[in-house]
């Protein structure tokens, strides 16, 4: 029941936002409906936590074997969650904003939410496919109808790239289905294949799950989008969307296909990840444009991410779940800082800010400490998901170069530090100059909406043990099917 | 229906009839389908009204059926012969319902034939343009050279074999005489120019540009999938047994008919010819049925048939009430016309295959059929990196429609049409979520 309104309050506000013409009532009513989904989440997490309830499931096409089958587990819940609190922030942090046609803008934001939700959801690879796509769908019109001067040309070619992943993913999908015995689209059925000879198929979807990320060599899409995008998408492109594919990599394909994961997980996926991490962090530390330094910047914790996967270890999955979500919730505050500079100075150039922590000392407060929370200082929830995430691969049983690795991931989160630092000293300290002169403190929204997120980050900083609990039996069931080495 | 135009003076009235008629049709058929036979007639095994070409007629006769709604006002732009336009799309459905369900090559050939010859006259019905006379003389030209193969090619299976019964023609067990697959390939030949497969595809853009729009939507879409009804039942009942001889050669054509189709759609500058180059690449997509040749196959290619004729037939109508029909005719169309713009869009994701609308789902069976045949699979890759190619093209109209300032049309759209066409797009997403209804309907 949670499952399937997880979905449905979000798809049916969203249809009916379509029909509201005036822009206050669509606003509201799109922020009243987020916080119902976002009640939803929290109820489910708590007092109606009960399995019965966390699942869903209905004949769909019997034909093909595909089942309408909805569950949520500890990572689906993660990541619910996460979904579920993004969007309240982003409606509150982007209040002030005008768009035009604003009621279709805010039905594809909620249509947008609803497909997310699904692909956090499925338990089928059919219905997974479906909702992949359909969280695609709103975002493209989103980003063509509402975002910057090139927008046309940049999510066209991110429409492009992920579509073209997504349809060699759906062939490795079909294939697999063809291997499963009882010619299913289950998940549980997907995790008792047993194929040795699998490898194009691992390519097959990993490039889709990879395009997503994105990782290295396929990341080309993902700065111009942001770039292009009004900031509201830009912050469900980068705080859930991309998660997509990390998540999609845990649950779809390395317990689906272990043989192909070990054989090269460590050899080409991770060589890759960790060759596009320190491109993507060289290229941030020359960025003159917030939205894409931080662009590139994402790309570099997500490689994180993808390796920390690849390790096959506890401790390590557990880190990258958990730090999907922090990932999440840091990267929405710092894309509302961008939101409030571009608002204010129509400017997102480095070059042009500085000074403002003498203007408006309390957003400069609540900047510095996203930041720190971003370059995983202790106290703060990046932290202690980065710091599992290198133990994860530094005690890797399936990996054996791990010497190469973590001084080289290490490195980036070095290069993090140096390129986030350097941009909150060139945004908030200095001098002011003419455009800067005179800046106001941030409205009582913003306030709102980053001292949650301060919050958060403390929160789960100081107590991440309620998450690590959430995530433990998800990561042992992925972790028995990957299994492919003897103890 | 030939006379009502004598009969009947005004417009309206022969539309009705026709409306009407078409109707108790389709009520017939399904009773048909249903196991209530008014009348039994003696066809002399040389047909088969099996379940497969009952279904496949409730599907043709209701496009029909939504065609004439959306567009039968629009054929009186043509030319003066109102009633005998629809006379000739009555006798097109008739040779449609022959070759659906024939059990005998001479059937096939009427069938063919009975669709091809009102067919050439529509082309070149709009008398007083030059394109579509030439359209016209270039159908006719063609079209009839392919007859004469497919004529060839049924006397040499008739040599072969004796007979013209479709299950007397190849024995199990016993390979193939050369003489069959001369006849075969001739067979196919002809067939693959029917469905415009590459490389006999070369007369469609030129006919469907040259024709009259309204008669380009009915030929792209129900005589497009009616032709690969009668060519999968072909190839499936005749054939069956001699697959292996001759899968090769479908796939090469399949992968041919995507890459053309695809590639030169791109270049196009005319949405109407862009649609005609479409329509060669979905082709290429209903060949994968022939050549994949199992149950996922048959039922796919109706499920596709279904997509692709509603799909088009939508999108035809939305365009011949444009007055230009490149792609920037369409620039601004969705501030000007938001339901017509929806609904287009809703057709054009489903021609290029995006989930939730019908014809993902129909791509999905065409893959689905060829993955579990287990070989060919290098052409399922090239066939979804060309469904890839072709989201660029049908984007490009959503883009011209969604993104791009355009000067406002005078366009005259009754709120009956608005109606139909969002009952058309809502089907569309119907069948998408929830194929069963269709199929539901084919097992009972």
């Amino acid at each position: 029941m949670i499952a399937l309104l997880l979905i449905l309050v979000p798809l049916l506000t969203g249809i009916a936002t379509f029909f509201l013409k005036k822009e206050a009532t669509a606003k509201g009513w799109a922020l009243l409906s987020s916080f119902a989904t976002a009640a939803v989440s929290i109820l489910g997490l708590t007092i109606l936590n009960r399995s019965d309830l966390l699942q869903f499931k209905c004949d769909w096409l019997p034909g093909l074997g595909s089942t309408f089958s909805l569950r949520l587990d500890g990572m689906g819940q993660l990541l619910c969650l996460l979904t579920a609190i993004s969007f309240p922030l982003i409606f509150i942090s982007t209040w002030n904003r005008q768009y035009k046609n604003a009621h279709n803008f805010f039905a594809l934001m909620l249509l947008s939410q609803a497909g997310l939700m699904g692909v956090f959801l499925a338990m089928d690879a059919l219905v997974f496919y479906f909702f992949w796509e359909l969280a695609l769908i709103p975002v493209y019109f989103l980003c063509s109808m509402w975002g910057a001067e090139k927008r046309i040309a940049a999510t066209f070619k991110f429409f492009i790239y992920t579509f073209v992943g997504s349809l060699l993913m759906l062939i490795g999908l079909i294939y697999l289905q063809t291997q499963t015995p009882d010619r299913s689209f289950e998940i549980d059925s997907f995790y008792r294949i047993a194929l040795k000879r699998e490898n194009w198929v691992f390519w097959l979807i990993f490039v889709a799950f990879a395009i997503k990320i994105p990782v290295f060599p396929f990341h080309s899409w993902q700065p111009d989008t942001y770039e292009q995008s009004p900031t509201a998408v830009t912050m469900v492109l980068s705080a859930i969307m991309v998660k997509m594919g990390v998540f999609a990599i845990i649950r779809w394909l390395l317990p689906v296909l272990p043989h192909a994961s070990y054989a090269y997980g460590e050899t080409m996926v991770t060589m890759w990840t960790i060759v596009g991490m320190l491109y993507a962090s060289l290229l941030a530390w020359r960025q003159n444009d917030l939205k894409r330094l931080i662009a590139y910047s994402s790309i570099a914790h997500l490689g994180l991410m993808v390796v920390a996967i690849f390790s096959e270890t506890q401790i390590g999955m557990q880190g990258a779940m958990l730090q999907m979500f922090n990932h999440g919730i840091n990267i929405i505050g710092l894309w509302i800082i961008v939101e409030i500079l571009e608002r204010k100075f129509g400017t997102r150039k480095l070059s042009d800010l500085g000074g403002l922590a003498q203007k408006a000392p309390v957003m400069a407060i609540l900047f510095v400490v996203i930041v720190l929370a971003n370059i995983a200082l202790p106290l703060t929830n990046a932290f202690v998901g980065e710091f599992m995430m290198f133990t994860g691969i530094f005690s890797s049983r399936v990996f054996s170069y791990e010497l190469l690795t973590v001084p080289l991931a290490g490195l980036t989160i070095i290069f993090g530090a140096i390129y986030m630092l350097s941009m909150v000293q060139k945004v908030i300290y200095g001098n002011t100059n003419e455009l800067t002169e005179n800046a106001t403190e941030i409205g009582p929204h913003e306030k709102l909406a980053l001292g949650i997120i301060v919050i958060m980050i403390l929160v789960a900083g100081i107590y991440p043990q309620p998450f690590l609990n959430l995530t433990k039996e998800t990561t042992e069931l992925i972790l028995k099917e990957a299994n492919v080495l003897p103890f | 229906m030939m006379f009502s135009g004598l009969l009947l003076k005004q417009k309206s009235a022969v539309r009705t009839v026709a409306l009407s008629g078409l109707f108790v049709a389709i009520v017939f058929n399904i009773m048909e389908t249903y196991g209530f036979h008014l009348f039994m007639i003696n066809v002399g095994g040389m047909m088969n009204f099996d379940r497969f070409a009952l279904f496949f007629n409730t599907i043709a006769m209701t496009c029909t059926f939504i065609f004439f709604l959306l567009s039968a006002r629009e054929m009186e732009k043509v030319g003066l012969q109102y009633a005998d336009y629809f006379a000739l799309l009555f006798f097109i459905l008739c040779g449609i319902i022959l070759s659906s369900s024939f059990s005998s090559l001479l059937i096939l050939f009427l069938g063919i034939e009975i669709i091809s010859i009102p067919l050439y006259v529509l082309t070149g019905s709009d008398k007083k343009n030059l394109k579509s006379n030439e359209a016209a003389l270039k159908y006719f030209l063609l079209g009839s050279f392919s007859t004469g193969l497919m004529l060839m090619g049924i006397t040499l299976i008739y040599g072969n074999s004796g007979s013209f019964a479709i299950d007397t023609i190849t024995t199990p067990g016993t390979k193939p005489s050369v003489l069959l697959i001369a006849g075969l390939l001739l067979l196919m030949f002809s067939m693959a120019f029917k469905v415009s497969a590459a490389p006999f595809h070369f007369w469609t853009p030129d006919v469907y540009d040259g024709a009259p729009t309204v008669f380009t939507s009915f030929m792209a879409t129900i005589v497009k999938a009616a032709v690969f009804i009668a060519f999968l039942r072909l190839f499936y009942l005749a054939f069956g047994d001699i697959h292996a001889t001759w899968k090769l050669f479908i796939a090469i054509l399949t992968a041919l008919t995507l890459f053309v189709g695809n590639i030169t759609a791109v270049f196009q500058q005319s949405v109407k010819r862009m649609l005609a180059y479409s329509s060669i690449a979905q082709a290429g997509f209903m060949l994968m049925a022939i050549l994949a040749l199992n149950s996922i196959g048959a039922e796919g290619i109706l499920l596709y048939g279904t997509a692709y004729c509603l799909s088009t037939i939508g999108l035809f109508a939305i365009l011949v009430k444009m007055k230009d029909y490149t792609f920037d005719g369409f620039n601004g169309l969705a501030r000007h016309q938001p339901l017509l713009a929806a609904a287009a869009v809703i057709f054009l994701l489903s021609l290029a295959g995006i989930p939730l609308t019908a014809g993902f789902l129909a791509k999905y069976y065409m893959l689905n059929a060829v993955i579990s045949n287990g070989e060919f699979l290098w052409l399922v890759i090239f066939a979804v990196l060309m469904a890839a190619v072709s989201v660029y093209y049908y984007f490009r109209v959503i883009q011209a429609m969604y993104f791009k300032e355009g000067e406002p049309q005078a366009m005259e759209i009754s709120s009956s049409f608005k109606w139909i066409i969002s009952l058309v797009a809502a089907l569309v997403i119907i069948i998408g979520v929830y194929p069963q209804i269709l199929f539901n309907w084919f097992y009972f």
